[in-house]
């Protein structure tokens, strides 16, 4: 029986299709994914089923009666939870705090023991093992995440929405996420997925249905579906999901690596000891589980952090004392882990953005200060180069959807011609077309002669790209392997400290 | 007189309660305005201009009860141009402050003149001072608070009233997340534009009772800018007292009892002045010293936009 169906739901915004007659069903304990690019239509969708806009055409049928939602409330009375990208969740406030807001039990007094008990028994019902006094700011993303579905829950929802439910989770969360889906179903609750990424939705789902610029391209049942199918699908071409990576010899060591400790912001010490080469024309990988040292590896490398102890060498010169800035001349480029908060000054314009690492080139600087004209049509340049949209050189930074961030951070880097390239993350949070996009720029890179340094949560990608790949765990470079005959499970042992350190021949 | 007097008379606590209640009362004003999410340093303008009416409508109307009350109409006014700058013109909200701060000083100076001359009438009727019956027999407790102004009373009874209203009333679980995430608050279906308002009133109806108390309660007079800068120690008093009412309480009677010691010290061989000056050392002493460790709600003087 469906729970839920839309019928040709049709939204206009001006200038944008943004919904072209989609539509979609959900059954009873079904989950139901929407799979599409950032900018296909599913916010919009949601949006729409969530009462926040109301549709130009089409209609929502809920258990069989068409009905008009015009507000949240109104979803919510109609038994619709959805669980935000970006939790509304007050820090300070407990979780019980959180999920009675604005339908607390009772009028005028809090009661407390009362609302906590409820919290608790509705925790216990779905398997969320939430603690109803906890206070937010001290619980990890994936609990945070789980209050949400709760405040859905006390609500009376028997439709949730999760959109883009593992963006800010860990694999692990990930994993327990997924079970508490399949648990969530079990008791007749139906789920609609939103998300990007192929594999999760491959995993979790019962249906997919593939959105593409405002129109639902195809709903299939996830058993039958291939990831290359749903890609192409997604994206509206055939797309390579796993790069072709010629094989190439590697030249000299670019990058050296000896000893290398660094402490954190925190002042803890977090990469001990480490030593690698990266050579020329080679991709050099880094897999480790989230908090293992790889991102103070990077930033070190980069010259963000200082360096405790150890040396640096690029192309067999001492750069262990020079500054970010002195590296970034001597040819090192680096693509942080946060492209909205480290890559970019989101409240600067796209040329701004370009020239915030040229700003004593003359040819950007002259005896009168910028020349805005010549660097306006250098950043024009690199935007065509590599397809940056809207191609408007004086948008700020922030107005880019991610992979366009992404694409002006690259850019940024790679028109240097960096001898070494740090790429922390570089795809995270990117649709498939821009994660195919920033492999070939990486590949392209390798081919040239260039050393690239990549970090990476996503082993599938360590594994597509990398010609050699190290392991960190717990700040220590525990194996190095080639990646032409790398598996998972190899990786996962190490990343995991399942697998003890490697013998000689492994470890560099 | 040596130290041991001054510390052991009851007058010296007396008088901190006295002293500390204007200030105790704006601090807590204050709490329930940034609670909402508004910065408010214009509980000094707010004080200053209910100060002036107090005097100003009792000596007309001959009723002290009616010159608080109109008092409070007018320090709500205050309250309400500033709510409306804040939360519906989302200006700047210390621009804002200042502004009524501004305001009330030019404005209390000037009707003062104009209808006063030189100093208000002396047969102002004032708030009655009050003799708990049992309480006030009591040796040294008695002295102490058997026998204070009305206005104590009343705002010891607000500040237990307020402790309940903010931390134990859904009202006071919506005003709280107003202030922290008003985002949040609206995807819960409520309106941070009217908690903001309110907020920020029933700031203005505590600075007013604070400001109305000082100038018919323990002065009985308006004097140009008599409130001397309490306004702002009861911002202090607010912060020291990280935004809940009985941390803002303590601390206003601590500044209270820095000025009692100040009046203490007077005809003793130890300058008064510098005594004087210990509440305003106080104030920066605790600021200085709380840097980094009191948080002030998360969303407080971030003006919120309706997300359409």
């Amino acid at each position: 029986m469906n729970v839920l169906e839309l019928k040709g739901i049709t939204k206009r915004f001006p200038g944008v299709l943004a919904n072209d007659h989609v539509s979609f069903e959900l059954a009873e304990g079904e989950v139901h994914a929407i799979l599409g690019e950032n900018g296909a239509g599913k916010s919009t969708l949601m949006n729409v089923l969530y009462g926040l806009y109301e549709p130009d055409e089409g209609e929502i049928v809920l258990n069989g009666t068409p009905v008009r939602l015009s507000g949240p409330r109104d979803a919510i009375a109609h038994g619709i939870g959805m669980v935000h990208q970006h939790f509304m969740l007050i820090g300070a406030m407990t979780v019980t705090e959180n999920i009675i807001l604005g339908d607390e039990p009772t009028p005028v007094w809090y009661h407390r023991r009362e609302a906590e008990e409820r919290i608790r028994s509705l925790s216990e019902q779905y398997h969320l093992g939430v603690d109803p006094h906890a206070r937010i700011e001290s619980l990890p993303v994936g609990l945070q995440q789980r209050v949400e579905i709760l405040k859905a829950f006390y609500r009376q929802a028997h439709i949730l929405i999760l959109d883009e439910p593992t963006a800010a989770l860990t694999p692990q969360e990930s994993e327990e996420l997924f079970s508490i889906i399949r648990h969530l179903t079990q008791q007749g609750i139906s789920v609609i997925f939103i998300s990007h990424k192929l594999d999760e939705v491959l995993q979790i789902a019962d249906r997919v249905t593939v959105m593409r610029r405002g129109v639902a391209e195809a709903t299939l049942s996830a058993r039958d579906a291939t990831p290359q199918q749903l890609a192409n699908l997604m994206v509206g071409r055939d797309v390579v999901l796993r790069v072709e990576k010629p094989p190439q010899e590697a030249g000299e060591v670019l990058l050296s690596v000896r000893h290398l400790q660094v402490a954190g912001r925190d002042g803890v010490e977090r990469v001990h000891d480490v030593s690698f080469n990266v050579r020329a024309g080679e991709i050099f990988g880094i897999a480790g589980v989230e908090g293992n040292g790889q991102f103070e590896l990077a930033e070190a490398l980069a010259g963000v952090l200082p360096v405790s102890g150890g040396q640096l060498l690029l192309a067999g010169k001492a750069i262990t004392s020079m500054s970010a800035l002195e590296r970034a001349r001597a040819g090192i480029g680096y693509i942080p882990e946060d492209r909205s908060t480290e890559g970019l000054i989101s409240d600067f314009s796209i040329t701004d953005n370009f020239l915030l690492k040229e700003w004593q080139n003359p040819r950007f600087f002259g005896p009168l200060g910028l020349r805005r004209s010549v660097a306006e049509a250098y950043a024009l340049e690199e935007m065509e180069a590599f397809d940056v949209r809207p191609r408007d050189p004086r948008l700020p930074a922030g107005h880019l959807s991610g992979g366009n961030q992404q694409k002006v951070i690259l850019a940024r880097e790679v028109s240097r011609s960096p001898q070494l390239l740090i790429a922390a993350q570089p795809t995270r949070g990117l649709d498939v077309g821009a994660i195919e996009f920033v492999h070939q720029q990486l590949l392209r890179l390798r081919e040239a002669g260039r050393a690239v340094l990549l970090i990476s949560l996503e082993l599938d990608e360590i594994l597509t790209l990398s010609d050699r790949i190290g392991v960190l765990y717990g700040g220590r470079l525990v194996a190095v392997v080639p990646g032409e005959t790398a598996t998972r499970e190899q990786l996962g042992g190490y990343m995991t400290g399942a697998t003890p350190a490697q013998e000689e021949g492994v470890v560099p | 007189m040596d130290l041991a007097t001054i510390f052991l008379s009851p007058t010296l606590w007396a008088m901190t309660l006295s002293l500390g209640t204007p200030i105790a009362l704006a601090a807590l004003g204050g709490t329930f305005s940034e609670r909402s999410g508004v910065v408010n340093i214009a509980m000094e303008g707010i004080m200053l201009t209910a100060a002036f009416f107090a005097v100003f409508f009792s000596s007309l109307t001959g009723n002290a009860w009616l010159g608080l009350l109109l008092a409070v109409a007018c320090g709500l006014g205050m309250g309400l141009l500033m709510a409306w700058a804040a939360v519906h013109l989302r200006a700047d909200q210390i621009v804002i402050g200042t502004a009524v701060n501004m305001i009330a000083a030019g404005l209390t100076a000037y009707l003062l003149h104009i209808f006063f001359g030189q100093g208000s009438p002396s047969n102002t009727p004032q708030l009655p001072v009050v003799t708990i019956p049992g309480l006030a027999q009591l040796p040294f407790v008695g002295d102490v608070i058997g026998h204070q102004n009305v206005m104590v009373y009343i705002t010891i009874g607000l500040f237990i009233l307020a402790h309940y209203v903010l931390f134990h009333t859904v009202f006071g679980l919506r005003l709280r997340s107003a202030g922290e995430n008003p985002q949040a608050t609206e995807s819960a279906g409520l309106s941070v534009y009217r908690l903001r308002y309110l907020g920020v009133l029933i700031g203005a109806f505590l600075s007013a009772l604070g400001g109305a108390y000082l100038s018919i309660g323990v002065l009985n007079s308006f004097t140009q800018n008599m409130t001397s800068g309490r306004g702002y120690i009861a911002l202090a008093a607010m912060i020291f007292g990280k935004w809940t009412p009985w941390g803002a309480f303590g601390a206003a009677m601590l500044f209270g009892w820095a000025s009692a010691l100040g009046y203490m010290f007077q005809g003793t061989s130890v300058p008064y002045q510098l005594v004087l000056i210990l509440p305003y050392v106080l104030t920066v002493v605790a600021l200085v010293g709380l840097v980094g460790r009191s948080r002030p709600p998360a969303a407080d003087g971030i003006p919120y936009v309706h997300a359409r």
